[in-house]
């Protein structure tokens, strides 16, 4: 129970520097002044996706309180603004509607689901303003007003499956839950390994609903599938809570990593807290950021994080990553362009280059997407992950998919072309005249 | 480069050691304690790999110890001189042993170690290795795990190892896995088609999947037609078996989904089917269950860890009191103003839902609390080819045996029958003399407490988070409605149905589609029989 009291305090602690923001940005050494920029943030901190979002509130704020210590931005104070969409999609359109012409923040860093996104999107467009969204996320899009510093499918599911292929898998099971992220990578993937040579035969796709809990003839299925001798690989899009579950099923029923890996896309170090990883060992994950990754600017981030919340077992994970690229590069595109008027500060930002914290340069790109490294990790038994395997370069985000007819001619170019999809066989920006999905 | 110097130089002597040796094939005077050296320093995946064959190659059975280091992620390489020991944690330190001989070298501070690092193709690399290290091995298990690893390989060189060890072997279950070790190598050799046609026959009599694809495989291949033929109709034979395991599986399984359903609804069944409540706050009872035994979890872990078998059995009356006591708060101060007024309640405990989730998970933190399982409700055994996990087992157990209970004190116990006269006709039960208000409060208490039992149990099975009830709100509903209100039995009956139902669409339809058919199922027969399987009769059923 003590932790828990702890805890209380500290979240009020959070609270009061959120509050308070501006008058503790004051007692620093730089002492920044005059007006506060405002940055919004629009995360949910009730509901279903508290779970995953209510840590990046707190990596943003911390980023602030960094970034006021140094002397804020263009000489003045960084404001938070903190606001609880709820979990539910309609509120996260006004709320964002509440930041940009009430509060008039200069920017926000927000949203996880897909759905919250699209959601979001008329509402930025129509008051001009910024979003950082920092998840990895089944692409298909490229917004003037939004960048997206989280993995495209290239930047996760393709080199994740292209790591199983060289380690002999054969055979693959698309497990996913029901809804676009999973649909639109599944898509892909299917795609890739059938342009790769895997007969249709040795792949099944199969969706569950959100929440999903008895897996027992999922698995039961995957055991099958997996059982005539080919090497038989799961890759899964299963999202949030389901995981827990289905990782216990798998482990009950003997399913080992060394018999049928899983590779995860959702799955990360604040997943697998609620989780004994003792049977999970060997599991796969593909990321772009892991917490175990031994360099100097990623163990400085861990300790900032840990002084932050005040407490040393909280981790760190790849969109709190993403936060941190996204903040530093909008910060610098911010001092680049002398202004935070949003059409000079998105005409700054592609170009803008960010060290990551695994130790290459991210660059953000024409299509508002960055360039990112994928790193492959097995879950080991202290809950984190060990890498065998990343790219020997930085993957650039790739907005519409080569893998999918429909968007392969499709290009994303905000420098130049000024569109978001323009068609290279028609030589023309198809606009909003196209629907997205 | 200049650490890799002297590296080369020790490979390069190793090799040049081995020499004369290897000339003849097998080199049984390579020293595996230089071998194992080289696992030392930090070393590409492929280097590691092959390490371990060529500890493999020298035949001796000392490497295994090292060798399952390695694949548990046991092995360390010391930093200051790249020595390689086996190291369990002590402590804040780790103790080192000689990963050969298992002699303790001493403890060390954690930081002055290094793991050797490993992947799966590494562990599965182990794992062939230690199938023909261990064939001899004096622990049964192991030889038994060597036999399960021989037959999924299916290598014809192994066949003469595997008489010998055959030959050897005293207990009788490893040595039937080892003759269908021996078997699944004979079907890939070139030894005569008659022992072919026998080895089918071992596998056809172990009858499980992988058997079936090692068969089709034969039968493809084979040129002799007798053998084909053995083969085939082993073939048929396995298939008839595993069609009948695969329905017993569903039924199995729509089972343990049934008994997850009974205890998620059963608390329901009292408030709503009983008292007519309609609860929106059921599942966060559920919740509140599991969140307790969370706590007892993280009490005995702190205080007293040899208790953690137990805590369950301590958590159980724990959340029976919790959710119970939160419930008779609700009641006494909330739903007590609102009988008889159903769209009020509703609303009202739906915020009390919102209320009850937003301050768990201010107290808890929004992620996932980690329940951790006692060992009797981790693992699985084998029926036929079914697995047959032992968790599900208990919660079905456990499901039946709330059951019981709550039917016990309902119609064996004084308040049982109290309830009973005061929801079948509440004026006539007050002019008895019944107390009615209190005997509400403790019905709407019993019902809550009835949730958090339930929360104990699916704690195994499911995510600790605020967000834990919901999942099971709309299925409880589900099952009361389905069942018949207001009747216990039509609550096991409607839950187990429905689990069963389940269970056999999934294969078929999909888990989505599935759960669609048997919501739409459900409305057609509400649509005929409006008062669910297990009707109330009578002249109180409108009152």
């Amino acid at each position: 129970m003590n932790s828990a009291i702890r805890w209380m305090q500290k979240t009020a602690a959070a609270a009061t520097i959120a509050a308070f923001g501006v008058s503790g940005a004051l007692a620093a050494d730089a002492k920044p002044s005059g007006e506060p920029i405002k940055v919004g943030i629009l995360h949910s901190l009730s509901g279903t996706m508290a779970i995953s979002e209510t840590t990046l509130k707190d990596a943003m704020l911390m980023l602030i309180d960094e970034q006021n210590k140094k002397g804020g931005l263009l000489g003045r104070p960084l404001e938070p603004v903190v606001v609880d969409p709820a979990s539910d999609w309609p509120l996260f359109a006004e709320k964002a509607r509440e930041l940009i012409s009430q509060d008039k923040v200069a920017v926000v860093f927000g949203c996880w689901t897909s759905v919250s996104r699209k959601s979001v999107l008329p509402v930025f467009k129509e008051l001009d303003s910024i979003l950082f969204y920092p998840v990895q996320y089944e692409g298909e899009e490229s917004e003037r007003n939004v960048f997206y510093t989280g993995a495209a499918p290239n930047q996760q599911a393709i080199p994740a499956v292209d790591y199983l292929m060289g380690e002999g898998v054969k055979r693959w099971v698309l497990e996913g839950t029901d809804y676009v992220y999973p649909r639109t990578t599944n898509k892909i993937l299917e795609q890739y390994l059938k342009d790769k040579g895997v007969p249709a035969e040795d792949i099944i796709v199969n969706y569950t609903p959100f929440g999903f809990s008895d897996w027992q003839t999922e698995v039961s299925k995957i055991k099958e599938f997996g059982s005539t001798g080919k090497k038989t690989a799961v890759v899964s899009t299963i999202n949030g809570d389901a995981n827990v579950p289905f990782y216990k099923e798998l482990a009950n029923q003997g399913i080992k990593a060394t018999d049928i890996p899983v590779v995860a896309f959702s799955v990360g170090e604040e997943e697998l807290a609620g989780i004994d990883t003792g049977p999970l060992v060997g599991h796969l994950a593909a990321w772009n950021y892991f917490e175990s990754v031994d360099t100097p600017e990623n163990q400085d981030f861990i300790k900032k994080w840990h002084a932050f919340i005040g407490n040393d077992k909280r981790v760190t994970n790849d969109p709190m990553e993403a936060h941190y690229i996204g903040f530093n590069m909008w910060v610098k595109a911010v001092e680049k362009a002398g202004t935070t008027d949003p059409d000079a500060v998105i005409a700054a930002l592609p170009g803008t280059e960010q060290a990551n914290l695994t130790g290459g340069t991210s660059k953000m790109l024409p299509n508002h997407h960055i360039t990112k490294p994928v790193l492959i990790g097995e879950i080991n038994e202290d809950g984190q992950f060990d890498v065998v395997s990343e790219t020997d370069d930085l993957v650039p985000g790739d907005a519409w998919s080569d893998f999918l007819p429909e968007s392969k001619k499709l290009e994303a170019d905000w420098v130049d072309l000024k569109c978001g999809n323009y068609d290279t066989e028609a030589k023309k920006c198809l606009g909003d005249t196209m629907k997205s999905n | 480069m200049n650490r890799l110097i002297p590296w080369l130089l020790l490979c390069l002597g190793a090799l040049l050691s081995a020499a004369p040796g290897a000339a003849f094939g097998q080199t049984p005077e390579a020293d595996p304690a230089a071998i194992v050296q080289k696992f030392g320093g930090k070393q590409s995946f492929d280097a590691t790999e092959a390490v371990v064959s060529e500890l493999a190659a020298t035949g001796d059975e000392r490497v295994a110890r090292a060798l399952r280091a390695l694949r548990d992620g046991d092995l360390y390489w010391r930093k200051s001189d790249e020595k390689v020991f086996v190291a369990t944690r002590k402590g804040d330190d780790y103790e080192i042993f000689d990963p050969l001989s298992g002699d303790s070298a001493g403890t060390v501070a954690k930081g002055d170690l290094e793991k050797v690092r490993v992947k799966n193709s590494i562990r599965n690399a182990v794992t062939g290795a230690l199938g023909t290290l261990t064939l001899r091995a004096d622990n049964p298990a192991q030889r038994m795990r060597a036999a399960d690893t021989l037959f999924s390989e299916g290598d014809p060189e192994m066949v003469a190892p595997l008489d010998a060890a055959i030959a050897a072997e005293t207990d009788p279950a490893v040595k039937t896995r080892m003759q269908e070790a021996r078997a699944s190598a004979v079907l890939v050799s070139d030894r005569p088609a008659e022992e072919k046609a026998a080895a089918a026959k071992v596998l056809a009599a172990r009858g499980d999947r992988e058997s079936l694809n090692k068969l089709t495989a034969f039968a493809a291949a084979t040129g002799d037609a007798a053998a084909k033929k053995a083969a085939e109709s082993a073939i048929a034979a396995i298939e008839s078996n595993i069609a009948f395991w695969n329905q017993a599986q569903n039924v199995w399984y729509g089972l343990s989904l049934g008994s997850v359903l009974l205890l998620a609804a059963i608390g329901l069944a009292i408030t709503f089917g009983v008292m007519g409540v309609i609860n929106m706050a059921h599942g966060e009872m559920v919740m509140l269950g599991a969140y307790t035994t969370f706590v007892v979890q993280e009490v005995i872990r702190a205080n007293a860890p040899g208790l953690f078998e137990f805590s369950l059995a301590i958590a159980l009356p724990l959340a029976f009191l919790v959710s119970g006591a939160v419930g008779l708060v609700m009641e006494r101060f909330l739903i007590r103003f609102l009988y008889g007024r159903p769209l009020e309640t509703l609303l009202a405990t739906f915020g009390v839902s919102l209320i009850l989730q937003q301050a768990v998970r201010t107290i808890f933190g929004p992620s996932n609390r980690q329940v951790g399982n006692p060992d009797f409700m981790s693992g699985a055994f084998d029926v036929g080819l079914m697995s047959v996990t032992w968790n599900r087992l208990w919660i079905i157990v456990f499901a039946l045996v709330v059951f019981a209970a709550l039917l016990l004190v309902l119609n064996r116990t004084p308040l049982g029958l109290q309830m009973r006269a005061v929801t079948q006709n509440r004026r006539m039960a007050a002019a008895m003399g019944i107390r009615t208000p209190w005997v509400d409060a403790l019905t709407f208490a019993l019902g809550s407490g009835i949730a958090g039992i339930a929360g104990v149990a699916l704690s195994q099975i499911d995510n600790v988070s605020p967000n834990l009830g919901q999942g099971y709100i709309i299925d409880s509903f589900m099952v009361v409605v389905f069942g018949g209100v207001g009747n216990l039995w039509g609550t096991l009956v409607g839950a187990m149905t429905l689990g069963i139902v389940n269970k056999f669409l999934e294969p078929f339809a999909g888990a989505v589609l599935g759960k669609i058919v048997v919501l739409v199922l459900i409305i057609l027969f509400i649509q005929k029989r409006p008062r669910g399987l297990f009707a109330q009769k009578g002249r109180f059923v409108d009152a």
